[in-house]
C-alpha cells in the first residue's frame, strides 16, 4: 500500500486557479473513474470544495500523480505546478487527518468540511473506487475528526470581527432571522459586517450615509432601504442591530437617545457595533439595561481571545493527529506483512497435505482417531515451527528492520514465487489479521 | 405501592442531576445523553406513582407529600416543555435539585395521618391545588428565567465572548421563556385561586378572606398580575422584571408557607 495525495488549497493556490480546478458534483463520478484508471493506481476519491481540490490515492509504487490534473481539465502543466502540493504516505496520512479535522481549513475549526470528505467517500466508494486501504484510511480518518472535535474546543470559537459581531449579535437576539440592521456610514467595514450579518439570516437593511447616493448604493446592493441622513435617530427605533462607521468627530449617539430608543422600544435590546474611530456611540449608552455597545477595541479583544484559544486548541488538535498518524503507521505496516504470514501458512500447509496423502497409503487401515492424531501431530509440528517467524514478523513489522526480516522470510521459504500469495492480499488481509 | 415508583423516580432524577452537576462542573463532557432520558423516565414513573396514589384509598392531595411530589412532577414537566420548545437544558440547573428535594422529601410518606374534612367538595379541591401548583411552578420557572436572563445580560456587557456562562441560551430566548411562563401560569394561578375561593366560601362562608394565608394569596397575585402587565405593555425585561418576579415568588413562598398560620387552610383537617 502506498497513499499518495495531490491538491490545490487556499494556500497554495489563488481562487482563479481554484476556480478552474473545482469538479462540479455532476462531473464528480467521471473524474474519479478517470483517475482509478490511471496506470498504477488502485484506488482513488477525489475531494473538491471551495477552498481545495484533492486527489487521494492508494498506487502502486512508482506512479505518477502529478500528470492527472493537467490532463482531466487540459490545463498546461506549468501553470500548475507551482500551486499543487504532494504527499506521500505518512505525510498523505496526516493531511487527510488534518483536513477532516477541519485544522487544514481556511477559518480553522468550521464544521463543513467533514461532511464535505464524507460525501466525496461515499461517492468514490459508490463507484466502488474506494475499498480497502483507503476505506481504512478514510474511516480513520473520521475517527480521528470526531476525537478532535470532541477533545478540543476547536469548533466552539471564531475569529474575525465580524464573525464575533454575528457572535454576540446571536447570544443576543438567538437567532438573527428577522432582524434588523441599521448601518450608520456605508463603509466597506460596514458593508462586510452587514454581508456577515446577512449570511446569517438578518434580513432588513436600513442604510444611512451623509452621501445619500452611497447609501443608496448600498442600500439597493442589500434589498435594503436607505435612510435621509436627518432622520438619523428616527431610523434608529426600527433596527435590533446598529453598525456605526462613521467618520463622525462626535459620538452620534448619546445616553438620551438610547432612554428614547428603549421606551419607543418597549425595552426591547438593541446592539451596537460601533467600529468608528472616533467612537460613534458614547459609552454611557451601553449602561442603559437592555443596551449593549461594543466598540473596535471590545470586538477586538473578543476575536483575539479568541484566537489564542484557538491557537491553543489547535495545537492540541495537531497533537493528537500526530498521535493518530503514529498509531494508523504502525497498523498499516504490520498490515503489511498479513499477505506473507498468510502465503507462509498456505505453503506449510500444502507440504503438510500433500506428505500425508503421500504416506496414508503405507498406513493401511487406520481408526477415525489414529487419522485425527495424525492430523493433530502434524498441525502441532507447523503452528510450532511457524510460531517463531511469524511473531518476529509481527513485532518487527514496525521498526526499521521491518523490510529486511519480511524479506529473509519470503527468501528462506520462498514465498516470491508464489502467485496464490499475491492473489490473497488483495482478498481478505484485515480479516485474516485478526484472527492471528 | 405509589411509594415504590416514586422512589423509581427519584433515583431516575438524582441520575439526572448528577449528569447536570457534572456537565456544569466540566463543559467537555456531555452528559446530556443520560441527564435527559434519565429525568424522562423519572417523570414516567413519577406519572405512574400519582396514579396509583390517585387510584388508591389514600385520601387524595391530603398531605404535604402528596402535594410535594405533585409539584415535582409539574416542575419537571415544565422543564421537558420548555426543553422541547427552545432546546435548552439551562432551566435544569435549578428545576432538577427542586424537583429532586421535593421528591425526596415526598417519598418519606405519602399517607395523611387524617383526611381533608369530608364536607369540602372533592373536585374543588383538587382543581384549586393542581392549578395553583401549575402556577407555582410557572412562575417559579420565570423567576429563575429572570435571574438567567441579568446573568447573560451582565455577562454580555462585561464583553467577553467565552467562559463559564457562555453556554446559556440567547438573551432573547431566556427572555422568552420568562414572558411565556408568566403568560402560561397567569390564568392558572387566578383559576386556582377562584377555585379556592369556592371552597373556602363553602365551607367558612367570608370569614375566610381575613385569614393571613388568604391575603398573602390575594398579594401574590396581584404582584403577578402588575408584572404580567408591566411586561406586556412596557417590555419590563432585566433588572426591573428580575426584582419584581423575586418579589412575586417570593410572596408566593410565603403565601405556600402561611400553612402553618392559617386557621382555615390546612391539608390536614384539624
Amino acid at each position: 500500500m502506498n497513499f499518495k495525495l495531490i491538491g490545490v488549497n487556499h494556500n497554495t493556490a489563488p481562487l482563479e486557479v481554484r476556480e478552474r480546478l473545482a469538479v462540479s458534483e455532476e462531473r464528480l463520478p467521471d473524474a474519479i473513474r478517470m483517475l482509478v484508471e490511471q496506470p498504477g493506481v488502485d484506488e482513488g476519491m477525489v475531494l473538491s470544495t471551495c477552498n481545495r481540490v484533492e486527489v487521494l490515492t492508494s498506487t502502486r509504487q512508482g506512479t505518477d500523480l502529478r500528470g492527472f490534473f493537467p490532463r482531466y481539465f487540459g490545463l498546461s502543466p506549468d501553470a500548475l505546478n507551482s500551486h499543487i502540493y504532494e504527499f506521500e504516505q505518512r505525510e498523505a496520512v496526516r493531511h487527510v487527518f488534518r483536513v477532516a479535522s477541519s485544522l487544514d481549513s481556511m477559518v480553522v475549526g468550521e464544521p463543513q468540511i467533514l461532511g464535505q470528505v464524507k460525501e466525496a467517500y461515499a461517492v468514490a466508494r459508490g463507484l466502488g473506487a474506494v475499498h480497502s486501504a483507503l476505506d481504512a484510511l478514510l474511516s480513520r480518518a473520521f475517527a480521528v475528526a470526531k476525537r478532535v472535535r470532541s477533545e478540543t474546543a476547536i469548533g466552539s470559537s471564531s475569529v474575525s470581527i465580524s464573525a464575533v459581531a454575528v457572535q454576540l449579535a446571536e447570544r443576543i437576539f438567538g437567532s438573527l432571522k428577522g432582524r434588523t440592521v441599521y448601518l450608520v456610514g456605508a463603509g466597506k467595514m460596514a458593508e462586510l459586517a452587514a454581508r456577515h450579518l446577512v449570511s446569517h439570516g438578518a434580513e432588513n437593511i436600513l442604510v444611512c450615509n451623509r452621501t445619500h447616493e452611497r447609501a443608496l448604493q448600498l442600500a439597493e446592493a442589500f434589498g435594503g432601504e436607505a435612510v435621509p441622513y436627518e432622520r438619523l435617530h428616527e431610523a434608529a427605533e426600527r433596527a435590533d442591530i446598529v453598525l456605526t462607521s462613521t467618520g463622525a468627530a462626535e459620538p452620534l449617539f448619546l445616553r438620551e437617545h438610547g432612554e428614547a430608543l428603549l421606551s419607543r422600544r418597549k425595552n426591547r435590546p438593541m446592539f451596537f457595533i460601533d467600529i468608528a474611530v472616533p467612537r460613534n456611540v458614547h459609552p454611557d449608552l451601553g449602561r442603559l439595561d437592555g443596551m449593549f455597545v461594543y466598540d473596535v477595541d471590545d470586538l477586538q479583544s473578543a476575536a483575539s481571545n479568541n484566537t489564542a484559544e484557538r491557537k491553543r486548541e489547535a495545537q492540541r488538535a495537531e497533537q493528537i493527529v500526530e498521535l493518530e498518524v503514529d498509531r494508523f503507521a504502525v497498523r498499516m505496516k504490520s498490515l503489511h506483512v498479513v499477505p506473507t504470514i498468510l502465503s507462509l501458512q498456505e505453503y506449510c500447509e500444502t507440504i503438510r497435505q500433500a506428505e500425508i496423502d503421500r504416506i496414508r497409503g503405507r498406513l493401511g487401515s487406520i481408526t477415525p482417531e489414529q487419522e485425527a492424531a495424525i492430523e493433530a501431530m502434524t498441525r502441532g509440528i507447523i503452528n510450532k515451527l511457524l510460531h517463531m517467524p511469524i511473531t518476529t514478523l509481527k513485532s518487527t513489522a514496525a521498526g526499521p528492520e521491518a523490510a529486511e526480516v519480511h524479506d529473509v522470510i519470503r527468501r528462506i521459504f520462498n514465498l516470491n514465487r508464489d502467485r496464490k500469495g499475491e492473489d490473497l492480499r488483495k482478498e481478505s488481509p484485515a480479516k485474516k489479521e485478526t484472527e492471528d | 405501592m405509589p411509594l415504590f415508583w416514586l422512589r423509581v423516580a427519584l433515583t431516575l432524577y438524582g441520575v439526572g442531576l448528577l449528569c447536570a452537576v457534572v456537565t456544569l462542573w466540566d463543559s467537555r463532557r456531555r452528559l446530556m445523553g443520560v441527564m435527559l432520558p434519565a429525568a424522562g423516565a423519572g417523570i414516567v414513573f413519577h406519572f405512574v406513582s400519582l396514579t396509583e396514589t390517585a387510584m388508591s384509598d389514600i385520601a387524595p392531595l391530603s398531605s404535604l407529600h402528596q402535594i410535594e411530589s405533585l409539584l415535582a412532577f409539574l416542575l419537571m414537566t415544565f422543564f421537558f416543555v420548555i426543553y422541547a420548545r427552545y432546546k435548552t437544558a439551562s432551566p435544569g440547573i435549578a428545576v432538577f435539585p427542586l424537583a429532586f428535594l421535593l421528591t425526596l422529601s415526598a417519598q418519606s410518606s405519602i399517607l395523611a395521618t387524617d383526611s381533608v374534612a369530608p364536607q369540602v367538595s372533592v373536585s374543588w379541591t383538587y382543581m384549586h391545588v393542581g392549578l395553583i401548583l401549575l402556577g407555582y411552578s410557572a412562575l417559579f420557572v420565570s423567576f429563575f428565567a429572570s435571574i438567567l436572563y441579568l446573568i447573560q445580560e451582565r455577562n454580555l456587557k462585561a464583553k467577553g465572548v467565552g467562559g463559564f456562562w457562555s453556554r446559556l441560551p440567547a438573551l432573547a430566548t431566556i427572555d422568552e421563556i420568562g414572558y411565556r411562563c408568566l403568560l402560561v401560569g397567569f390564568p392558572f394561578m387566578t383559576f386556582g385561586l377562584i377555585a379556592g375561593s369556592v371552597v373556602a366560601e363553602a365551607r367558612y362562608g367570608a370569614r375566610y378572606f381575613s385569614d393571613p394565608k388568604i391575603l398573602f394569596s390575594i398579594v401574590m397575585w396581584v404582584l403577578y398580575t402588575v408584572l404580567l402587565y408591566a411586561r406586556w405593555s412596557a417590555g419590563w425585561r432585566g433588572r426591573r422584571a428580575a426584582y419584581m418576579a423575586a418579589f412575586a415568588f417570593g410572596t408566593a413562598i410565603v403565601a405556600l408557607a402561611a400553612n402553618s398560620l392559617s386557621s382555615v387552610h390546612r391539608f390536614i383537617a384539624p
